[in-house]
Formats: C-alpha cells, sequence, structure tokens
C-alpha cells in the first residue's frame, strides 16, 4: 500500500528542510521530496528540482504539490504541465500547515482527493 | 521585417549585453520594491543563454528560441524565469519549422507569448509587471504592417517609463501597496532590453 506523495517548493532550502523535519516526527512512511531553492542553492526556485521532486514522490496515490511565494507557484504549475504522471496537482493552501495535514492524511491511507481537500481546509478543522 | 537564425541569435547577444552593464541597475531597481535578485536573475540566465547559442547549431528559428526558453527556465531563480521562459517556449511553438520569420508571423509569436505570460503570472495589464511593457508592443505591432525598428524601441521605453506611476497588484511588489507607486518595475525594465536590442538587430537588417 502506498500513500500520496508530497513536495514541498520553497525559495529556502532551510524552510523545506524544516518542514520536513516536523512532518516526520509524526509521519515517517510518507514520501516527502524537497525543492528548495535554485540549481545553486541559492533562494529562489527552480522547475528542474520541482520535476525531480514529483519524479521521487510519484506512485500511484499520485503527488500533491505545496508551494510559498510567486515563481514557487509559477514553477510549480509548469512542472505539473510538463510530466506525463496524471495524479499531479497543486494545492493552494498554506505551506507549512498545508502540507502537514496532507502528510498525516496520506499516512492514514487516503486518496490523493481527500488529502488535497483536508490541505486546503487546514485552518477550518481545529 | 525578416528574422532568420543569425539575427535571432545577435538579438539575444545584444540583449545579454544590455543586462549585463545594467545588472546593478537593475538590482537597485529591484530593491526598492523587491527582494533584490531580478539584476543577479538576468544576468546570470541571458549569458547561459549566449552560452548555449553560441556552443549549438540550429536548423530553424524555434530551435534556437526553444533552447532559450529551456536555458531561461532551469537558470533564473525568480519569478523572470518562468515568465521569459514561457514568453519564449511560446514565440518558439509559433513559429515551428519556419526558416525565415516574416513580420505576421513574428506578430502572431508575440501575441501567443504574451497570452503565455499572462497565464503563466495570472496577471493583466495595469498590475505593474513586464505585462505592462510586452502588451503595449502587441497593441503597436498590430497597428502597424511594417515593422518601423525605431518606433518599437521607443514604443517599449514609454511602457516602461508608465510603470512609474502604477500601484502594483502582482508579483513581491504587490505586498508594498501603495509604497510601490513611482518605482519603476525591474521585470519591465529588463523587458524594454529585450526590444530595445531586437530593434537595433532589426535596424541592421534594414
Ligand atoms: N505574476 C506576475 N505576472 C507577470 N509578471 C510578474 C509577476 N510576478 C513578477 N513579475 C515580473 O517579474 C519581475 C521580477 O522578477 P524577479 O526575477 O526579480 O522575480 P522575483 O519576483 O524575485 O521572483 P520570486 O517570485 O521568486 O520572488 C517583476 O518586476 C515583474 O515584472
Ligand atoms: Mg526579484
Amino acid at each position: 500500500m502506498s500513500n500520496v506523495g508530497i513536495v514541498l517548493i520553497s525559495h529556502s532550502p532551510k524552510v523545506v528542510e524544516g518542514i520536513k523535519d516536523i512532518i516526520r516526527q509524526m509521519v515517517p512512511d510518507v514520501p516527502v521530496e524537497l525543492a528548495g531553492g535554485t540549481d545553486d542553492g541559492s533562494i529562489g526556485t527552480n522547475v528542474e528540482k520541482i520535476q525531480n521532486a514529483i519524479e521521487n514522490a510519484y506512485n500511484e496515490k499520485g503527488v500533491l504539490l505545496f508551494f510559498d511565494l510567486g515563481s514557487a507557484m509559477m514553477n510549480a504549475e509548469l512542472a505539473v504541465e510538463m510530466t506525463d504522471y496524471e495524479k499531479v496537482k497543486v494545492v493552494k493552501a498554506p505551506l507549512l500547515e498545508g502540507a502537514y495535514v496532507a502528510a498525516v492524511e496520506s499516512g492514514m491511507g487516503k486518496t490523493l482527493e481527500e488529502v488535497e481537500k483536508a490541505a486546503r481546509n487546514v485552518f477550518d478543522q481545529t | 521585417m525578416e528574422l532568420q537564425i543569425k539575427q535571432v541569435i545577435s538579438w539575444m547577444e545584444k540583449t545579454n549585453e544590455k543586462i549585463q552593464s545594467n545588472k546593478e541597475y537593475l538590482t537597485s531597481l529591484d530593491q526598492a520594491i523587491g527582494d533584490g535578485d531580478h539584476g543577479l536573475n538576468m544576468a546570470r540566465g541571458f549569458q547561459e543563454v549566449v552560452n548555449k547559442l553560441s556552443s549549438s547549431n540550429y536548423t530553424y528559428v524555434s530551435d534556437v528560441l526553444k533552447d532559450v526558453s529551456m536555458t531561461l527556465l532551469s537558470k533564473v531563480g525568480g519569478a523572470s524565469g518562468p515568465l521569459y521562459g514561457t514568453a519564449f517556449l511560446k514565440m518558439s511553438t509559433a513559429l515551428k519549422g519556419i526558416e525565415t520569420v516574416d513580420y505576421p508571423q513574428f506578430k502572431k509569436a508575440v501575441v501567443e507569448a504574451v497570452n503565455g505570460v499572462k497565464e503563466r503570472g495570472k496577471a493583466n495589464k495595469g498590475e505593474k509587471t513586464m505585462i505592462d511593457v510586452w502588451e503595449p508592443i502587441v497593441d503597436f505591432l498590430q497597428k502597424q504592417d511594417n515593422l518601423e525598428a525605431k518606433e518599437l524601441e521607443s514604443t517599449a521605453e514609454k511602457a516602461m517609463e508608465a510603470t512609474q506611476d502604477l500601484k502594483a497588484t502582482k508579483g513581491r511588489a504587490a505586498y508594498l501597496k501603495e509604497r510601490s507607486i513611482g518605482h519603476l518595475d525591474p521585470g519591465s525594465v529588463s523587458s524594454y532590453y529585450i526590444f530595445a536590442a531586437l530593434s537595433e538587430v532589426l535596424e541592421e537588417g534594414a
């Protein structure tokens, strides 16, 4: 049984590393892949990093992409347009809280749609 | 007008020269209402573009533009990467299989490019982004039956200058709201360099 994969996209590599640490405390068995910073590791985003992260996180359940500012969303959408996989979606949710809730839901074996919905409504459920 | 591979490469080289010599200026514009990386982003991206083009052989204009696009997409870390990357990709697609690009074909390619940028950035004219240069260029091209290189340049320059009075509602500057008024939009200035370089190439070719 596989779980919906999560891709974290931020301008800063440290941000996505930190979020992954927070997720891993509670969710050990969900694919979480990082696309932080530019190709040379400085502040920014990079579509190839996102494509690689999708590749590594992908399974038949699909992958959800979480992003922070400006170009992070543009590059996330570009990566989705460029991939051959069908179940890859960009989620409009706060990066940290959204990805965290998504990871927890994914770990419970939920579908892509269920996980996405929970992430988008993250501030409603508490 | 006519655009062949040679001219398109020269267009990119001239763009790169302008960006390299105005790198600090672009950075200072982006420091005023953004995160201060536009000069660096553009200088790195277009240097890589020129390197790529000089080490490759091409049969079609569209192949050159495709390489421009892919290089900008992978080497520019800010919003201008996916935006300019999309613009050149749309031009490439519009000109597929053409060896010598004529004016109607070029017009169509620029229209496609602007539509691509608007979709990618979810932005429209008047939001203080590069679209405020690209869209007036489209309007200008639509009105001409023959391309006047000088006028192309002055249209881009006027459009670029007009971004000073706009309030940003897209991009980093949008977070500053009213505070963004009174500054030029960095991406509109780099877009001006792109069209100024094209104007020079066309004048040489004329
Ligand atoms: N949504 C958008 N639509 C169209 N153009 C945009 C948009 N956002 C930014 N731009 C253009 O991009 C320019 C900034 O480019 P730059 O390379 O500095 O990206 P950035 O804003 O730093 O990127 P990031 O989103 O990663 O912070 C702006 O001056 C503007 O012209
Ligand atoms: Mg910037």
